[in-house]
């Protein structure tokens, strides 16, 4: 049986846009009007989807809409998207710092939220007394704190200031101080927003390990809001990616991270248009996207005022996360055409067959230099996007997070 | 269908868009118990931090207060006070009402004072208005044993105060004054989360108010004088409150029986308002504030 720890049931979150005044005034009375009839409030039908750049048609906005998820007891989920999709709001809805429009969310454990560090922390007050404070604000009582205050002073590392106010505090210190507070925290289920993002590396390390053992050896429940992806991957099983207050993908968290890199920093340019030496350059495609294993083939336009000694061409690919995978320039290859070549103008077709790079996302970027030096270098000209094919169903097995390249002669040869 | 039932028996709480009609989350105030502890040990040890009088500044304002009203009302106007001393009649008043108006401005203020900490936490909203009317009662026993030093120092001049069979009831009279202050604040604290118009009103409405809730003369003082007007006085159930006060530590006046027990309901139910407002509001006031 599934021990479903927290269940989320069509949440949506309405908000109105623009201040207060009388327009306001008028909707309040319109809608307690249709509330005392015992009618449906009349603003709850309309409202634009949360898409921040687009010009708004509605007075009102959806932060959220119809969000529903279950989460089971030891989970650990990273919840991303880019600014604005929803992700604080969901997280405010869940620590109850403010209610839904409409939907229900069951807890079967206590929580904890961490929305920010040193909630309520005052800075005429010692180090010690504010543990204290912030401590029972995050629900503990005085005398959980009492039992771990050693430990809290010393995971935070401010021994020698713990008697003295905290606005006398570094920005450092004040958050390590706070971090320290919630990580002794024992809920069943935390709720963490991006407060990681803060201290020193040493601490940040400090913080994600506590994270990873909160999670690992308490077997409770965490969910993670970041834009740090290498802290989600390293975190969390299960992600949840958030786009115009909607569910855009839920499941296992290296999906989750390639739905989001694919819908949010990377836009699939298979033409580059440049006005300095490299005029254009075209990956020949079928539906912007290479099938595996199909050939690769990208030409180059150039055109230069001055003459170019010895043309050197070269391109490097590299995947969705910035690793290199191929660099090669034509000095490489043999090829008598276009080596040794003194042009001002012309265009270098690169073609590779049955290319071999798995299914995935890939940049392209492009040098193009004489004998002694580079003279034009644009990175990231061509975004292209590898599909599965037939081929892919048999090396399905492999694991993609390491291997990018498919490499056919590999023998394994067995001896005793 | 009988595994759905018993993983929903097995639900702690549930968040849905509105709190019930009436929910007071008793339970959950008891959990955060030492939170309202620690908030008002907060409260009384930070606010005279990095001044040069520090606490006494808990003894300088009634006693000015009362000085003032001293020259003012009862030597340049002439208002009388019977046989008790002017001051002291005054310093009595002022202790009580100063509770009052500490209570009320404080609690009108629990959700825009508390945004940022109620933007990032949950806890029970609750929690900060009984913070303020705590904290307020521990400045307030500081300046009743102010009043009763003077108290004192009269009764050995042979001032004409004493205590009577009454004074036992004293700390009734307080709790109801907490309970206004707490129920009005509450009140006006869920109305200027969307609104902020009654906080304009607030400032001055609490100055107006001294003057017809009997703190510096006699309730059948303004029967006397303004018979026409008497009504404002004695439909004002902190005149009451006063009255009781001054007839409890000083003996002076009568001691206004069915004054008090009208007070009584209309605390209970302007407390009940000030939680139906407030629980309807906290849910949904980060939104708005």
């Amino acid at each position: 049986m599934k021990d479903i720890i927290l269940k989320v049931e069509n949440i949506s979150k309405q908000y109105r846009l623009g201040t207060v005044g009388t327009g306001s005034l008028v909707h309040d009375l319109n809608r307690w009007w249709h509330q005392i009839r015992g009618k449906e409030d009349p603003y709850l039908k309309i409202g634009d989807t949360n898409d921040r750049s687009t010009k708004a048609e509605s007075d009102y906005v959806w932060a959220l809409q119809d969000i529903n998820f279950e989460i089971e007891r030891g989970e650990v989920i990273g919840i991303i998207g880019k600014n604005g999709a929803g992700k604080s709001t969901l997280l405010k809805i869940l620590s109850r710092v403010t209610a839904p429009t409409t939907g229900s969310i069951k807890f079967g454990g206590r929580v904890a939220s961490l929305l920010e560090v040193g909630t309520g922390f005052n800075g005429e007050m010692t180090g010690r007394e504010n543990i204290y404070l912030n401590g029972a604000i995050l629900g503990m009582t005085k005398k959980e704190i009492t039992s771990k205050l050693d430990e809290i002073i010393e995971f935070s590392g401010c021994q020698r200031y713990i008697d003295t106010p905290v606005k006398r505090y570094s920005s450092g210190m004040y958050v390590r101080l706070a971090f320290a507070v919630a990580a002794f925290l024992e809920p069943e289920i935390l709720i963490v927003d991006e407060v990681l993002a803060v201290g020193d590396a040493e601490f940040q390390k400090k913080a994600i390990g506590k994270m990873q053992d909160i999670s690992k050896t308490g077997g409770r429940t965490v969910l993670f809001v970041s834009h740090n992806m290498a802290a989600v991957k390293s975190l969390c099983t299960r992600g949840i990616v958030m786009e115009h207050g909607k569910v855009k993908f839920d499941g296992g968290i290296d999906g989750a991270l390639d739905a989001y890199q694919l819908n949010n920093s990377i836009e699939i340019e298979t033409e580059y248009i440049g006005d300095n030496i490299i005029k254009r350059a075209l990956l020949h495609t079928s539906n912007n996207s290479i099938k595996y294993k199909s050939d690769f083939k990208l030409d180059v336009f150039f055109e230069s005022k001055n003459l170019i000694k010895n043309l050197v061409l070269g391109l490097v690919v590299k995947d969705i996360n910035d690793v290199e995978l191929i660099g090669v320039n034509n000095r490489h290859y043999q090829s008598d055409k276009i080596n040794q070549q003194d042009v001002y103008k012309g265009y270098v077709s690169i073609f590779i067959k049955e290319l071999n790079l798995f299914p995935g996302i890939y940049k392209i970027d492009l040098f193009l230099g004489d004998s002694t030096t580079d003279l034009e270098i644009v990175y990231e000209a061509i975004k292209f996007n590898i599909l599965e094919s037939f081929e892919y169903e048999v090396i399905n097995s492999l694991n993609f997070k390491i291997n990018k390249v498919f490499h056919e002669n590999i023998n394994w040869e067995y001896n005793s | 269908m009988n595994l759905k039932e018993s993983t929903n028996a097995t639900w702690l709480f549930e968040i849905t868009p509105k709190n019930k009609f009436f929910s007071l989350h008793l339970k959950e105030v008891w959990v955060y118990r030492d939170l309202l502890f620690l908030f008002v040990k907060r409260d009384i040890v930070t606010v005279y931090k990095q001044t040069i009088l520090g606490p006494l500044w808990y003894f300088i304002q009634p006693l000015l207060t009362s000085l003032t009203f001293t020259i003012v009302f009862n030597n340049l106007a002439g208002i009388s006070t019977g046989s008790v001393p002017p001051f002291l009649f005054n310093l009595a008043s002022i202790t009580v009402w100063n509770y009052f108006t500490a209570c009320l401005n404080g609690t009108s203020n629990t959700f825009a004072s508390n945004a940022g900490i109620f933007g990032k936490v949950y806890f029970p909203r609750i929690i900060a208005p009984l913070t303020v009317v705590l904290s307020n009662l521990i400045k307030f026993f500081i300046q009743l044993f102010i009043f009763l030093c003077f108290f004192i120092y009269y009764y050995s001049q042979d001032a004409l105060v004493s205590f009577n069979s009454w004074t036992y009831f004293f700390p009734l009279v307080v709790i109801l004054l907490g309970i206004l202050g707490l129920g009005f604040g509450m009140i006006i604290s869920a109305l200027v989360t969307k609104y902020r118009d009654l906080t304009y009103l607030i400032g001055f409405g609490i100055q107006l108010l001294m003057y017809i809730s009997a703190v510096f003369f006699p309730l059948d003082l303004i029967a006397v004088k303004m018979p026409k007007y008497a009504w404002l006085v004695q439909y004002n159930p902190l005149a009451y409150c006063i009255e009781a006060t001054r007839y409890m530590l000083l003996s002076t006046g009568a001691f206004p029986f069915w004054g008090i027990v009208y007070t009584l309901f209309f605390s209970i139910a302007v407390l009940f308002i000030g939680l139906l407002l407030f629980n309807h509001t906290e849910k949904k006031f980060i939104d708005t504030v």
